[in-house]
């Protein structure tokens, strides 16, 4: 079904306002964080003016209220990744700290000296460092699937990688620079039949595409509330029930726990177990609105207007003479377009487009290595989701050659 | 906003007037900028009497970053290092004649930056060095 653009934009206040005056906001910057409909927004507000409450205590109304708030929205969330069970959802803060989590309990208590865990040339700094972490501490080996020159994952080099046999094998699902999707059904079948754990990042897929976790079989999956339309400050990781079982606790602290002695502790059950302290509690009922929202539009018909819109833009980008895109074509990756323009800084035309309301991202995007790789310090990203409109791209496409026109 | 992008500050980043390498130099140093990845690299060569004889730039980044670049090494030729000790964030703005945010500030101080750091022989360009 075709989206309803018109009527989707009415839910997101912020795209009516000007950045100056006269010159409205065009937003195509949802890679970095997501916009917010009134939905989620209203969510939150009445969590806070009707129910706020800690959680899992008190037996009071309040907390009563906000308990099945805070734990019907990991229902949701289940539900929208088809995890088979809510206790498999873990809430963090983010993609960041679930990657960490898994890092610091499962690799802590699993992977030795010598233990190889494969990455990719195109992760975010977030796929990267804890492992750099580990390696520091633990001295274990990190090997990385090469990127092609079109951004898709080599993956011949991936399987001559196995043959090493890996302890793990953690990827990014859609890559937040190129906008790769990555094949990763394959991916983790051909890690399984190697004996490999897998952990997948889909801070940029579970926003934009269906993800269904059983079907791809994944270990562990990590991904962000801000990044589809929820608040910041939340986000979840899936794991398998009987790898989450076999795992120390991450944090200690209340919540997590089952029974305390001063000398020792008895964990608690899943989720509960890796959720220590007062959780951040409206942003997960914002985080459950989210989903409920996208659900609503339907990820299929989500997906399908962000390929329209990626394939005009990339269509138009390639016209202007001095542009350079980089990742693959439209067919294979979301609604990202990051580019160069020659003879001038990405910084300098974000600065510019920023002169007419249009915000795009300029810099390494948190991939610096894989920037290494295309010989360029930095790129301009454009990127788009459900409310992005084709006149938007228009827009862009005119301030680039505005960019062109002041640095002629 | 409109004066970002000056003209003087387009022309010393298309055509920098110190743009290049000393060797041999007195006082080399490089940095980056971590948000950015903008690198900027500063070779000055010091007299026995303490005035900086010839100076030197080389990197890449924004236009504000090069520009000034450019611009605070041809400031600094024939002053003192002392002079050049006390430095600040008003001293770049001056030269580049505008006003920045808190993001693109970051770029307009990195030379600055990397100058301090090479005269006070630092391991790294903090941003103690401009406030």
């Amino acid at each position: 079904m075709k989206l309803n653009i018109t009527e989707i934009r009415k839910d997101f206040p912020i795209l009516d306002r000007e950045t100056q005056a006269g010159v409205r906001l065009t937003y195509l910057d949802s890679t970095a964080t997501s916009q917010k409909p009134v939905q989620v927004i209203e969510a939150m507000n009445d969590y806070y003016r009707r129910s706020n409450a800690n959680i899992h205590r008190g037996v009071h109304t309040l907390a009563e209220e906000a308990t099945s708030l805070y734990e019907n929205a990991r229902e949701k969330i289940a539900k929208f990744i088809n995890a088979e069970s809510a206790r498999q959802i873990i809430y963090t803060r983010n993609t960041t700290e679930s990657i960490n989590l898994v890092a610091y309990s499962w690799a802590r208590a699993n992977l030795k000296q010598g233990d190889l865990v494969i990455l990719t040339e195109m992760e975010h700094h977030s796929n990267l460092v804890p492992w750099q972490m580990l390696q520091a501490e633990r001295g274990i080996e990190l090997e990385f699937i090469t990127v092609t020159d079109d951004g898709l994952l080599d993956i011949d080099a991936y399987k001559a990688l196995l043959s090493r046999r890996p302890k793990l094998v953690s990827f990014t699902h859609m890559s937040n620079v190129l906008g790769t999707i990555n094949p990763a059904a394959e991916i983790i079948r051909l890690a399984h039949e190697a004996g490999a754990i897998t952990l997948v990042d889909g801070a940029q897929s579970v926003p934009h595409l269906t993800v269904d976790v059983q079907s791809l079989d994944a270990d562990f999956y990590a991904f962000s509330a801000h990044k589809m339309c929820g608040p910041t400050g939340i986000g979840a990781l899936y794991g398998k029930t009987a790898l989450l079982e076999s795992m120390p606790p991450f944090l200690g602290g209340g919540d997590m726990i089952k029974e305390v002695k001063l000398r020792s502790f008895r964990p608690n059950t899943l989720p509960h177990k890796f959720e220590a302290g007062t959780p951040a509690i409206a942003e997960a009922v914002g985080f459950g609105a989210a989903v409920d929202y996208l659900t609503k539009i339907g990820m299929e018909n989500i997906a399908a207007h962000e390929h329209e819109i990626t394939e005009y833009a990339l269509e138009r980008l390639e016209e202007i003479p001095g542009v350079k895109l980089f990742g693959p074509s439209a067919d294979k990756k979301g609604g990202v377009a990051a580019f160069t323009l020659e003879g001038v800084h990405p910084h300098d035309v974000a600065q510019i487009l920023d002169r007419d309301g249009i915000a795009v991202r300029a810099g390494h995007h948190c991939a610096q290595p894989l920037h290494e790789k295309f010989g360029i310090p930095a790129t301009s990203r454009a990127s788009f989701y459900l409310y992005n409109t084709k006149d938007e791209v228009d827009l862009l496409i005119n301030g680039i050659y505005k960019v062109k026109e002041m640095f002629g | 906003m409109d004066d970002l992008y000056r003209e003087v500050i387009i022309e010393h980043y298309k055509n920098p007037s110190h743009r290049g390498k000393l060797d041999p130099h007195d006082i080399s140093f490089a940095d980056n900028n971590p948000l950015c990845g903008d690198h900027i690299q500063i070779d000055l060569r010091v007299g026995t009497d303490g005035l900086v004889t010839d100076a030197r730039f080389d990197g890449h980044g924004c236009a504000i970053s090069q520009a000034s670049a450019d611009l605070l090494v041809e400031s600094i030729i024939g002053k003192p290092l002392d002079e050049v000790k006390k430095l600040n964030k008003e001293s770049v703005l001056e030269l580049l004649g505008i006003d920045l945010g808190p993001v693109r500030l970051k770029c307009a101080l990195l030379s600055l930056k990397v100058l301090k750091a090479g005269v006070y022989g630092l391991g790294e360009a903090g941003d103690d060095l401009v406030e």
